[in-house]
C-alpha cells in the first residue's frame, strides 16, 4: 500500500525508539502514509499497525485522537487556519471571512473541484506572526494579509 | 554577544549572527564548551545539580517547578534505562518562544539536553515537537545529525566513553501533550492522556523507566548557567526567579515578538520594548503567562514585574511567559467565548467533569456572546468551574476554569451587559 520511499521513511523513525517499542513510531508512520495516500483510510491505518506490529485498534485511537490527521479525503491543498485569541487579536476573524468568501466554502468543507479543503485550528505555536495558516500540515505561512491569501491561493494547484 | 562572557540574552544570543542556528555559530561563541568540560573533568553528578540549584532556575513551560529539585528526583545511581525529555510541544495560546529557541538556537538546546542525560544518568533523550511546527522538526533534526557528526553525540562523545543519543518526536496536533505525562503516553505511540500520579515520571516515566521531563528553555539555558555558575545566573534575576526568561508578546501590540528580559523587569518596560499597544487605544487587559493564566486589568498589570513571584501575588501566574496583550477594542465576552471553546475542543475526554464541564463553560459563554444570556448564568459558570477544578487527573481542567473566572470576576458588568442588553457595551 505504501511506497518503497515511505517505508523507508518509516523505518528511519523506528530506528529512533529501542527495538521493543516500535509502537512509538506510529504517530510518524500515519503522517507518512498520509503524506503519500492523501488521508488515513481504514485500510491505511490497519496497513500502518501490521508494519509496526502494533494491534489495528490502538492505531486506530491515536489516528482519531490527534487532530491533524484526515480520516475522510481532504481537498489536494488543505488549508489550516489558527483563530485562537492571539490570532483573533491580530485579524484572524477578517482572514476566516475573506478565505471562505473567495472560496466559497466553509469551515470543513472541501471546494467543489477537490482542489481546497479549509479547516479552522487550534494555536500553532507562533502566535506573535499571526494571522497565519498551515498549508498541508506542515507549511506554515504566517503574518496572512488578504492580498497575501490570495497570492497563496493562487499558488496552489 | 556570545556564551563565553555572562549576559541576559541567555537564550537568544545568537540572533547577533548571521546563521545564528549553525554549529559554526555555537561553537564559535563558547558553545558545546560547558559540555566539554563536564566530560574531560568528569564532574560529579551532584556538582551540576547543585549549580542548577544554586541557579534558582524554574521551569519555563507553565508550572515553574525548580528545576535543580526535579533533576534530584531521579534515581540516577538506579540501575537500568533512564531517559530525559524535552516538552517543545509548545500549545498553550500566546506561547511561541520554544519555536524560536529551535529555530535560533538550535544547538544550545542539544547541549542542555546532552549535560541533563550525563547527571542523570541516561542513556538517551527525546524531545517532543508540536505538531504544527513540522519545518523546525525537520530543521532541529539537521542540528543533530550535525552535532553527532561533530562528534557530540553517540557512542564515546568526546572521547570520553560516555555513550548518549538524541532524537526528535513529531507531535500531530494534541494541546494535551503539553501535560508530561501524556507526552510520554504519546511518545510510546499512544492516545495522549495523562497518567495518574503518583507515581511520578522520575520513578515512572518513558517505557516505565525514571524520566526527566523539562521545557525548552530551561533546557537551553543549563549550557549557560554550566559555563558561568548557578550565582550568575541567579544574579541575573531576582532571588527565588533566577535567570533571564523569554516573553512572547501578542495581541494589540505594535511589535509583536519574545523578547529575553531579565526576571523582575517592570511590565511596563516589556510593553514599551514590543511597541506600545496600537495608537490611539488604551490598554485594557493582559493574560501574563499563556492562555490558562487569570487574566489581569490593565492596572493591575502595570504595578507588576515579570516574573514568578510578583506575577503570582497579583492573582495570575507566569506560566510559560506568553504575554497576551488585549485593548480597550476587545469584547471581553467574546475573548473569552475563544478560549472556553479551546478548552473544549481540546479536553483529551478522559476525566468526565473536564470532559462535560468545558463544553458546558463554553455553551454558556457562547449562548452570552450570542445575546441568548439567562441572569443566572453568570453564577452558573463559577459552580460549573468549581465542579471541575480539583477533580480531574491533569491540570486542563483547572487551565480551563481559570479564564472563565477571572474574566467574570474582572470584567462581570461586560458579562451582565451583554445578558441584559443582547449586545456588547465594547464601541457603544
Amino acid at each position: 500500500m505504501l511506497s518503497a520511499e515511505s517505508l523507508a521513511l518509516i523505518d528511519k523513525e523506528v530506528a529512533k525508539y529501542p527495538s521493543e517499542h516500535k509502537q512509538s513510531a506510529v504517530m510518524s508512520a500515519l503522517r507518512i502514509a498520509q503524506v503519500e495516500l492523501g488521508w488515513l483510510s481504514r485500510d491505511a491505518i490497519e496497513y500502518v499497525a501490521n508494519y509496526l506490529e502494533m494491534p489495528a485498534i490502538a492505531a486506530y485511537e491515536v489516528a482519531t485522537f490527534y487532530n491533524m490527521y484526515d480520516l475522510a479525503p481532504v481537498g489536494r491543498n488543505k488549508v489550516t487556519l489558527c483563530t485562537n485569541l492571539p490570532c483573533q487579536l491580530q485579524g484572524a476573524d477578517k482572514i476566516a471571512e475573506h478565505l471562505q468568501a473567495r472560496l466559497g466554502i466553509g469551515f470543513g468543507e472541501t471546494t467543489a473541484d477537490g482542489r481546497y479543503t479549509l479547516k479552522e485550528g487550534e494555536c500553532m505555536g507562533a502566535c506573535g506572526h499571526g494571522p497565519l495558516c498551515l498549508h498541508n500540515n506542515h507549511k506554515m505561512h504566517a503574518n496572512l494579509t488578504p492580498e497575501a491569501v490570495d497570492k497563496l491561493l493562487d499558488e496552489m494547484k | 554577544m556570545s556564551l563565553n562572557a555572562p549576559n541576559h540574552k541567555v537564550c537568544t544570543w545568537t540572533l547577533d549572527y548571521d546563521n545564528p542556528a549553525s554549529l559554526a555559530t555555537y561553537t564559535a561563541n563558547g558553545g558545546y564548551e560547558a559540555l566539554r568540560k563536564i566530560l574531560s573533568e568528569k564532574t560529579p553528578a551532584e556538582d551540576i545539580i547543585a549549580q542548577v540549584k544554586t541557579s534558582a532556575l524554574r521551569g519555563r513551560g507553565g508550572a515553574g517547578f525548580p528545576t535543580g529539585l526535579k533533576w534530584s528526583f531521579m534515581p540516577r545511581a538506579f540501575p537500568g534505562d533512564k531517559y530525559v525529555v524535552c516538552n517543545t510541544d509548545e500549545g498553550e495560546p500566546g506561547t511561541f518562544k520554544d519555536r524560536d529557541i529551535l529555530m535560533f538556537n538550535p544547538h544550545q538546546l542539544i547541549e542542555g539536553m546532552i549535560i541533563a542525560g550525563y547527571t542523570l544518568g541516561a542513556k538517551a533523550g527525546y524531545n517532543y515537537i508540536h505538531g504544527e511546527i513540522f519545518e523546525q522538526y525537520e530543521s532541529w533534526q539537521q542540528a543533530l545529525d550535525e552535532a553527532r557528526t561533530a562528534g557530540f553525540l553517540g557512542r564515546n562523545i568526546l572521547g570520553s566513553g560516555w555513550d548518549f543519543d538524541l532524537h526528535a518526536h513529531h507531535g500531530y496536533g494534541a494541546y494535551i501533550c503539553g501535560e508530561e505525562t501524556a507526552l510520554l503516553e504519546s511518545i510510546e505511540g499512544k492516545k495522549g492522556q495523562p497518567r495518574f500520579k503518583p507515581p511520578f515520571p522520575a520513578s515512572f516515566g518513558l517505557y516505565g523507566k525514571p524520566t526527566t521531563i523539562n521545557n525548552t528553555e530551561t533546557l537551553a539555558s543549563i549550557p549557560w548557567i554550566m559555563r558561568h555558575g548557578g550565582q550568575a545566573f541567579l544574579e541575573l534575576g531576582k532571588p527565588n526567579n533566577g535567570g533571564s526568561k523569554l516573553f512572547s508578546v501578542s495581541g494589540h501590540v505594535n511589535k509583536p515578538g519574545n523578547y529575553e528580559i531579565p526576571l523582575g523587569t517592570p511590565f511596563a518596560d516589556l510593553l514599551e520594548m514590543a511597541g506600545g499597544v496600537r495608537k490611539g487605544h488604551q490598554l485594557k487587559a493582559v493574560i501574563p503567562g499563556g492562555s490558562s493564566a487569570p487574566v489581569l486589568t490593565a492596572e493591575a498589570m502595570m504595578a507588576c514585574t515579570m516574573d514568578f513571584d510578583s506575577i503570582s501575588k497579583a492573582g495570575s501566574m507566569l506560566g510559560s511567559g506568553a504575554v497576551i496583550v488585549m485593548d480597550d477594542s476587545v469584547c471581553m465576552v467574546k475573548a473569552l467565548e475563544r478560549l472556553s471553546y479551546f478548552y473544549f475542543e481540546e479536553s483529551c475526554g478522559q476525566c468526565t467533569p473536564c470532559r462535560e464541564g468545558t463544553g458546558w463553560l463554553y455553551r454558556i459563554v457562547h449562548r452570552i456572546e450570542s445575546g441568548r444570556g439567562r441572569p443566572e448564568d453568570l453564577d452558573e459558570l463559577l459552580r460549573i468551574g468549581k465542579n471541575i477544578a480539583g477533580n480531574t487527573i491533569c491540570a486542563l481542567g483547572e487551565a480551563a476554569v481559570g479564564p472563565v473566572a477571572s474574566f467574570v470576576k474582572h470584567f462581570r458588568k461586560e458579562f451582565e451587559y451583554h445578558i441584559e442588553h443582547k449586545r456588547c457595551m465594547v464601541g457603544v
